[in-house]
Formats: C-alpha cells, structure tokens, sequence
C-alpha cells in the first residue's frame, strides 16, 4: 500500500509541497512573456502529472532497499529513473506547449518551453530524487513502526508463557499432597519431615525465580524436576522408580524455564500416581549432531480412561515451545504398550544465559 | 459415644497418608481400624468382608477411583471422603452431606468429621451411584462400568457394552456374550452415558449405536432393532422416534 497515495491527508500535504516549484515554473513563462493565468493553466496540471509520476518511484525504493544493496547502486538505479522520469515529464510538456501555441493567448509558449528545457530536467530530476530519499525516510519509518510491534508481540507471548508457567507449576494438588505427607512424617520420622521441608523449600524457591527468563541451561531445568520428583518420591515412596541418563554435552542448551514440569508432572500424577504397585520414571537427554533431544518415559496403567490420562499440559508444552523457537524445536508424544514417551527436540544454536548473568533480567520490576 | 464403638476401614493408596489417619484415629478409642487398603480392589474386598460402620476413603486412586469404590460396596458404611482438592467432588459432598477431610487436616477436623458421620449411621445414604454422578464433571460421560460379580470386580468400558436391560432394581449390562447384574437404576445409567453413544431405544433397554445392525418392522405399529450379532431388541413407539432423529441428524 502507498503511504501517500492512499492517505488523503498525507496526500495533500505532499501537492502543497509542489506549489514552490510550480511556482518557479510559471514565474519563468510570465518573465519570458506568457500572461499569469495562460502560464498558470500551460504549467499547473503538468506539475500535478509530474507530482503523481514521482510518487511511482516508492515501488523502486521499496525494492531497493537501502541495507541490502550498495549506495552507489541505489543511487544510479534512482538517478536514471529520475532521468527517464523527467524526459518523459519534458516531451508531455513540449507537446502540450506546441499545441497550446495555436491558440494566441499562449502564442510563443512553444519556444519559451524550448529554451527552459535545460533547466526543467534538471528540476524534473532534483524533484524526482527528492520525492525517493522521502519515500526511504517513510519506509524506515514504516519499518521502525513493525519492528517494534513484532517485539510487542514477543512480549505479550512470553507473558502469556509465563503466566502458564506459574499456573502449571504451583499445582495446588502437589502443594496439599506434599503438606499432608509432612504432617504425616512429623510424628513417624521427624528427620525425614525435615528432609521434606527443605526438598520441598528448594523446589519453591527455585521454580519462583524463573518467571522473568525466557530460557534457561537444560540443566538448571533438569535440577528443578529432581527437585520436584524428590518430594514425589518421599510421598510415593517405593512406589516410584527414577532413572536418568544426562548427556554432559546436552547441559548448556536452551530451554524455557518449567518446560518439562509439566510432561514430569504427567508421569507422576497420570502414570505412577494409578499403578498400585508403582513404576518408573526416565529422564534422558542426549546431544545430536545437530540439536539436543530430551526424553521422558514412564510406565502407566493402559487401562486407565483416557480421560484421567491426558494432561492438558502437553498442549502447553508445545505452544510454548513454538513461541521460543518457532519451527526448529520439535515435541512428539506417544504410547507404547504400558510406557509413555515424551520426546522433546530442543536446538542447539541458541545458547542459554547462565544463571549468574543479570543481562536478561533488564526492566524486571 | 460412651459404649459404642465403631469399625472402620481406611483407603488410601499412599502409606503416608493411611498412617497419619490411623495415628490420629488412636485418639478416639471408640474407634476401631479394621483394615486399611492400598487400593480400590482391596477396599470393595474388605468392606464387603469387614462390614465397617465408617469408611476413610481417598478419592484419586489407581484402578478403581473412591467412587466406583462407593458404586460396588452400596450403601452400609457412613463415607468420609480424604483428598486433595477437586472442586467437583466438593460439590457433591455438600450436596449430599456425606463428611469430607480436606488434605493436610489435623486432629480437630477429623474430630467434627466423626461427630458427623456417627450422627448419619442408621439413617438414610444417598445411593451411591447418584452420588457418582454427582461427582461427575459436567459434560463428562462414563468411560467405564465397574460391576461386582460375586468377589469379582469387572471393569467394563462403554465400547464394550452392547446393549443394558432393565430387570427390577438392577440393569443387566451385555458385555461380549455375558451378562453382568448391577443395582442401578437404567434412567440413572442413562443420564452417565454418552448420549452420542448410547440410545434409550424401550423403556427397559440402552442400545450402543455402534451395535446397531438394522431397523425392521415387527407388527403393523411396532418395530425391532437388530444388532450387528443379529439378537434383536423390541424399540418403543418414543424409542423409534428419537433413534430416526439420530439417525437422520
């Protein structure tokens, strides 16, 4: 879309700027012995023809952008169009002038039109080049404007993450699961009730810090959920099995903070959670070639509905995933037999802050 | 309470949450914990075995949850309900007035919930499948039937459910070539199974739509369904409305 052309007020402001010259160019013909109104009619809608003619040239800026290509190059592909422009712009206003000269009041006009050449060119030109470094200043604006919007919208994604975040991981069930089995252990075993206190106080502090990074070392992730499977285990005791295989390669990658939460979360409250006897957990990541996989599997009960086994934090996952790394993270989740499989694809090009940089925590409240 | 005394049976599957309740129980020495279950199976075994006056029962458990624990023992036992949180079950508790301890809950709470439950013995319960229903989010149907058969407990989920037929207080429910007798009423199976599913085709039977083979006419107003194992089932004047709607739908 043209800014000025579509936009009326900027449209007759960008006329109003044409006057000057039209102005010029009248007082020319009237020196040379043309009367005010015949000069006035003979150079009015040429100049209006013109003013349009250059208003074409924001096509050519917008496909050469100053940026990507040389100066030079902008400058000769603008100037011969602004040549080729104001030719044209000349043989129109000679013709018209050559007809124009039959009728008496602009008798001469063609002649008059004939020595001005020189210097009409060289206007035409000026005025087209003027009316393209115009056109460059729109753009940038014009670019500034989305730049900035993009970067809205970053935000607004990351807070809706976030939120997401936070909901997802104070899950009151835990919360009051974890609580009762303290109250449970003060009398049977006060070490143990201690021990819990403290695992679960890690976890809390650890998971409230996070809401303002965008990313984190998979690592710090894969602390956080020990954490939380700590305090699971004490509750479910030999109910739950842990087993990790961490690749030490894997630890730096980059992942949104509390990403796998939610898919460990899963496994204990949807898998270990409905088998009586209990199961296994198995966290793995592994370093490719390419980008780091994290996997999560874990043995459920095939007979449970489906209903009590879907969690909604799956859906999560993925959304988040997609608004940090757009199409170059993958999560894929599925069923075999009696284990659930969560694989997780994170890439490897983006590297996390580490924990002790302040860099991304500038305008935290 | 002098004098009397009750049996009570405790259900939960964490460890740690059976042992606060049994320690806090040691308080009121006119109760007696007869048997704690790890699970849903072991609680119907053990409530149908013990007879308890008071039954601790945890809602989210594995295999059967509390309340297709409460569906297979029937009415006997005043229920306390222990779980974490779950706002629908809440409500069902209130409206039902059957006790709930809220986890984590201290000696003074379980103390009002045991006044409660004491008072309601030898009065009325809700039957217990209302009460399951109850429970029941919104929208959520029934994806399985739990039926006691004998000491067998029979987890049927809906797809295999051919067809239910009503027989006095009970509905006999046709699962692969057997019939399995459960004490609910079939107006309240209805209302739990998926209406997309299943069709009330005849005062006394449900029809799973994916059995349904053919429709003929069986007298000059009168028509039967045939279902795709080829047994047909007599379809009321109403029945034969709402199953042509269905279908043209």
């Amino acid at each position: 879309m043209h800014p000025i052309l579509f936009n009326f007020r900027r449209l007759v402001i960008y006329l109003l700027a044409w006057t000057p010259l039209a102005v010029l160019a009248a007082d020319q013909l009237h020196t040379g012995g043309l009367g005010w109104i015949q000069a006035a009619i003979l150079v009015g809608p040429l100049c209006l023809l013109y003013a349009f003619v250059c208003l074409s040239s924001w096509y050519v800026c917008r496909f050469t952008p100053l940026r990507l290509r040389g100066v030079e190059s902008v400058l000769t592909t603008h100037f011969a169009a602004g040549v080729v422009a104001s030719t044209l712009w000349i043989v129109i206003a000679r013709v018209v002038a050559t007809v124009l000269s039959n009728l008496t009041p602009w008798a001469g006009s063609r002649e008059l039109l004939t020595r001005a050449t020189g210097d009409l060119f060289g206007l035409g030109v000026l005025c087209y080049l003027l009316t393209v470094a115009m056109h460059y200043v729109l753009l940038a604006q014009e670019a500034s404007r989305q730049a900035e919007e993009r970067e809205h919208q970053a935000q607004i994604l990351a807070r809706e993450a976030e939120l997401r975040a936070l909901k997802a991981q104070v899950n009151p069930h835990f919360l009051y699961n974890s609580l009762h089995s303290i109250s449970a252990l003060t009398s049977l075993d006060p070490a143990k009730a201690r021990e819990m206190c403290i695992l679960l106080g890690d976890f809390l502090r650890r998971t409230l810090g996070l809401g303002e990074k965008r990313t984190i070392p998979l690592a710090e992730e894969i602390a956080m959920v020990d954490g939380y499977l700590r305090v699971e285990k004490v509750r479910f005791g030999s109910r739950l099995e842990m087993e990790e295989q961490l690749d030490p390669e894997a630890s730096q990658a980059a992942v949104p903070p509390l990403l796998l939460q939610p898919v460990v979360e899963n496994a204990v409250v949807h898998g270990i959670s409905n088998l009586p006897e209990g199961g296994w957990i198995r966290l793995v990541t592994r370093k490719r070639e390419h980008d780091v996989e994290v996997v999560v599997e874990n043995k459920f009960d095939p007979e449970t509905p489906a209903a009590r086994r879907n969690g909604v934090g799956l859906a999560n996952v993925r959304r988040r995933l997609e608004a940090c790394f757009q199409q170059r993270a993958r999560i894929e989740a599925g069923s075999d037999g009696d284990r659930f499989r969560v694989s997780i694809v994170l890439p490897l090009d983006e590297r996390a802050t580490p924990e002790k940089s302040s860099g991304n925590r500038a305008g935290g409240a | 309470m002098a004098g009397k005394s009750y049996r009570a049976v405790i259900v939960d599957d964490e460890e740690l949450a059976r042992s606060i309740l049994r320690e806090l129980l040691r308080a009121h020495e006119e109760v007696e914990v007869v048997a704690e279950c790890a699970n849903g199976f072991e609680a119907v075994k053990a409530v149908a075995e013990t007879k308890p006056d008071l039954l601790f029962l945890d809602v989210q458990m594995p295999k059967l949850d509390g309340f297709e624990v409460l569906e297979l023992t029937g009415p006997g036992p005043a229920v306390i309900f222990v779980t974490a949180y779950d706002q629908y079950a809440l409500r069902a508790f209130e409206a039902h007035a059957v006790d709930y301890l809220l986890k984590p809950f201290g000696a003074d709470r379980l103390k009002v919930a045991l006044e409660r439950a004491t008072e309601r013995l030898g009065g009325k319960l809700p039957p217990p499948a209302e009460l399951a229903a109850a429970a029941r989010p919104p929208a959520h149907y029934l994806e399985r039937i739990v039926v006691k058969d004998g000491s067998r407990v029979h987890i049927i989920p809906v797809g295999k459910l051919d067809y239910a037929e009503a027989q006095d207080d009970y509905v006999a429910l046709a699962v692969e070539g057997k019939k399995l007798l459960k004490q609910q009423t079939i107006s309240s199976l209805e209302k739990a199974l998926d209406p997309e599913r299943f069709l009330r085709i005849h005062r006394s039977y449900i029809l799973n739509l994916d059995r349904l083979g053919k429709i003929e006419p069986y007298s000059k107003d009168t028509h039967v369904v045939v279902l795709t194992s080829g047994l047909q089932l007599p379809v009321s004047r109403a029945g034969y409305t709402r199953l042509r709607q269905l279908l043209e739908s």
